[in-house]
């Protein structure tokens, strides 16, 4: 060809600035890294010790408490085949990964979702990071997660975290501008400072939509846990994982059934909470 | 007592109150009984220009070309325009205008709710538009009430709740916020429905809830958005009448923004008249119907023109009560007293109209023994036929307080009118027109 254009070393320059992050800020990572085993262990620890029948009849009774029988009947059923299937552990392991990549998610999205709503600079600047999250496939996450954080669960929960936040962050800002106008008007009108705005009308208003993008994070974050078994995240994940390097459809599809199984049960529950702060 | 003594009590602000002793802020429609009252609110040269240039579009103001033509040449729009009014302590002022006439532009103004462009608004001696944001927020703590259109209740919080707000975010104790509250729901006639949401609620009674988050907060001025035009023709009138008996009762200044001129004239004690965003006529509610200042006015009042086709027999009342010439005294003192009234139509027995008593020459005439209250009798009072113009009755009204009678041929006593009466009927003719 003619001309000659030098091939861009993107890739060369993310790893250098990678590179240079690993090694500026391993004390950052190394702290995160023990915090969320630290978190992880605990939380695993004490839904493993609680004996199967215990866990089921709590989770019956949340599904009771949200919503209704139909609910609860379908968890007992769902959360019993797990059970007889062998992959209650799998199944917790799974569920806490859940938890902790939720939680991170939303401590980290809510004040920035709140940041962006009432900011127009700041929302214009998130709303293409945010953009570039969730459109990039999940996967590239877990390389430079294995550089940070080694193998296993806090690499799985770092990649989670980027993957699930952004529909928190997302709902919230749009929680909070849904706020009709004359509503603002009507606090400005008497008085109101900034925070007594935000606290006692913004953030009850957008509350329903909040749930809603926590919903969505927790069922992005429960396909990436899945994903993430292949840096060695422990659970349902590194299930499908073995059947896969088996060959093992039967097994694959099993965890599989249970994946889904959780996810409703995660789905409805939450979903159920928003409906209930609706009424 | 001058009318336009600024409050010196207020000391923070003296720097912007210092001028307002300047001639050229003499309110020249005031009519006069009003000189004596004080006066609560100032706005002086008040405008607002929406956009980025608002230097350039304030001077081709000032060159005299109006709105289209500085949005043409300026991209600028001129909301309001050298506005000038005074709000007196303890009265319902009205500002109407048709959309686009800068209305709900000037009442947010008031509370900075959209930031003037330039120009004073005087409260209690304190200048609106200069204070800081932390001022700002006080003042509209301690000054403004407002009462929205679409209602803007919170609907994630109770009835009670909402009525609390103002007081809340002015961080009164919980139970005083109770209180004050549960007193402001019973006064709009909510008692009982605290708990409720406001989605439980027709239009009518959220507007009340609305009503009594404004009321129970205890600002000084009451500001009213169009605060009845969402509500149906039969609630609006009933909300008037409310807002009537209470601003009469507390004495709340009042700014009323309507564009229905029905609306206005009836519940005004006077009227600014709005016309892209300048003023066109400040007035009681006869002067804007009598007097129309403009054109404009006068088109706009073309409805209440039935004045011509509407005669005294339509504003005409049924007389509450008539004494006969053969009554006493005592008689006729009896039958004033029953029916509340200090003077009293003599009639003969086929109801000819024959005179009229006041109450003072009765209460003379017992003391002194007379029997008979033929001799006292005054004949000040206006006759008119039952086909005369409305028109033509109001200045009838400007002498003597007595209610008209209306006489047919024979000069019987058909009924009378009251000065209500008139304007009412006027009213009620244009919204009939208007529908």
């Amino acid at each position: 060809m003619a001309i000659d254009i030098p091939r861009i070393p993107l890739g060369d320059w993310i790893e250098t600035g990678l590179d240079w992050l690993t090694t500026e800020f391993s004390g950052v990572t190394r702290g995160f890294a023990n915090i969320t085993v630290t978190a992880i262990d605990a939380l695993n620890d004490v839904l493993i010790w609680l004996p199967e029948w215990t866990l089921l009849a709590i989770i019956a009774g949340i599904c009771w408490s949200v919503s209704g029988i139909r609910l609860t009947i379908g968890a007992i059923a769902g959360l019993a085949l797990i059970w007889n299937m062998g992959l209650w552990l799998p199944m917790i392991e799974t569920l806490t990964l859940v938890v902790i990549a939720t939680l991170v998610a939303v401590v980290i999205a809510l004040p920035v979702g709140i940041l962006a709503a009432l900011s127009e600079r700041l929302y214009k600047l998130i709303m293409p990071m945010l953009d570039f999250m969730q459109t990039m496939p999940a996967f590239v996450y877990l390389i430079p997660a294995i550089p940070f954080f080694g193998i296993g669960s806090t690499s799985a929960i770092f990649a989670t975290v980027i993957f699930s936040m952004p529909p928190a962050i997302r709902f919230t800002t749009l929680g909070i501008r849904q706020v009709p106008v004359e509503l603002i008007e009507a606090s400005d009108a008497y008085g109101a400072t900034r925070s007594q705005k935000l606290f006692k009308v913004q953030l009850p208003m957008s509350l329903p939509t909040v749930m809603a993008g926590i919903n969505q994070t927790i069922m992005l974050a429960l396909s990436m846990v899945v994903i993430a078994a292949m840096i060695g995240a422990d659970g349902l994940g590194s299930e499908v994982w073995r059947a896969i390097q088996r060959l093992r459809p039967g097994d694959g599809f099993e965890a599989g059934i249970a994946v889904v199984i959780l996810a409703m049960l995660l789905d409805r529950i939450t979903q159920s909470l928003r409906k209930k702060r609706n009424a | 007592m001058a009318n336009l003594k600024t409050t010196p009590d207020s000391s923070s602000h003296s720097a912007q109150s210092g001028s307002l002793t300047e001639p050229e802020v003499r309110p020249t429609e005031t009519p006069k009984e009003e000189k004596q009252r004080h006066v609560k609110i100032q706005v002086r040269n008040l405008s607002k220009v929406f956009g980025s240039n608002t230097k350039k579009a304030l001077e081709l103001r000032d060159q005299g070309l109006k709105r289209p033509e500085i949005l043409e040449k300026t991209g600028q729009t001129l909301g309001l325009s050298n506005i000038n009014f005074d709000v007196y302590e303890g009265e319902l002022l009205v500002i109407m205008g048709l959309s686009g006439s800068g209305k709900s532009t000037l009442i947010r103004c008031l509370n900075r709710l959209i930031e003037p462009t330039e120009g004073k608004i005087v409260i209690d001696g304190e200048n609106i538009p200069s204070l800081s944001d932390k001022e700002l927020l006080d003042a509209r703590r301690r000054h403004f009430s407002m009462v929205f259109q679409n209602f803007a209740l919170f609907p994630h919080r109770t009835v009670q709740q909402n009525t609390e707000f103002g007081l809340e975010i002015r961080g009164i104790d919980k139970q005083t916020r109770r209180e004050t509250a549960l007193k402001t729901l019973k006064q709009v006639g909510l008692d009982g429905w605290e708990e409720a949401y406001p989605s439980q609620l027709s239009g009518g009674m959220q507007q009340r809830v609305g009503l009594a988050r404004a009321l129970a907060n205890d600002a000084s001025v009451l500001l009213m958005d169009e605060a009845f035009s969402a509500l149906d023709p039969l609630i609006r009138g009933d909300m008037q009448q409310e807002l009537q008996e209470l601003q009469h009762r507390t004495q709340k200044t009042t700014v009323f923004i309507t564009h229905d001129l029905d609306e206005a004239i009836n519940i005004g004690d006077r009227i600014v008249l709005l016309k892209d965003g300048e003023v066109v006529q400040i007035g009681t509610p006869e002067e804007i119907l009598t007097q129309p200042a403009d054109d404009y006015v006068r088109r706009f009042v073309e409805g209440v023109d039935m004045s011509r086709i509407l005669t005294a027999e339509h504003a005409m009342r049924p007389v509450r009560a008539t004494a006969r010439d053969s009554d006493g005294p005592r008689t006729t003192l009896r039958k004033m007293s029953e029916n509340s009234i200090d003077s009293i139509y003599v009639t003969s027995r086929n109801r000819n109209l024959l005179g009229l008593v006041e109450i003072d020459a009765l209460e003379l005439a017992a003391q002194e023994g007379q029997d008979d209250i033929k001799h006292i009798m005054t004949q000040d009072f206006r006759t008119v036929g039952r086909d005369e113009p409305l028109q033509n009755l109001f200045a009838m009204f400007t002498e003597k307080s007595f209610p008209i009678a209306v006489v047919d041929d024979e000069k019987r006593l058909l009924g009378v009118v009251v000065k209500g009466a008139v304007l009412d009927e006027l009213a009620h003719a244009q919204a009939g027109e208007n529908s």
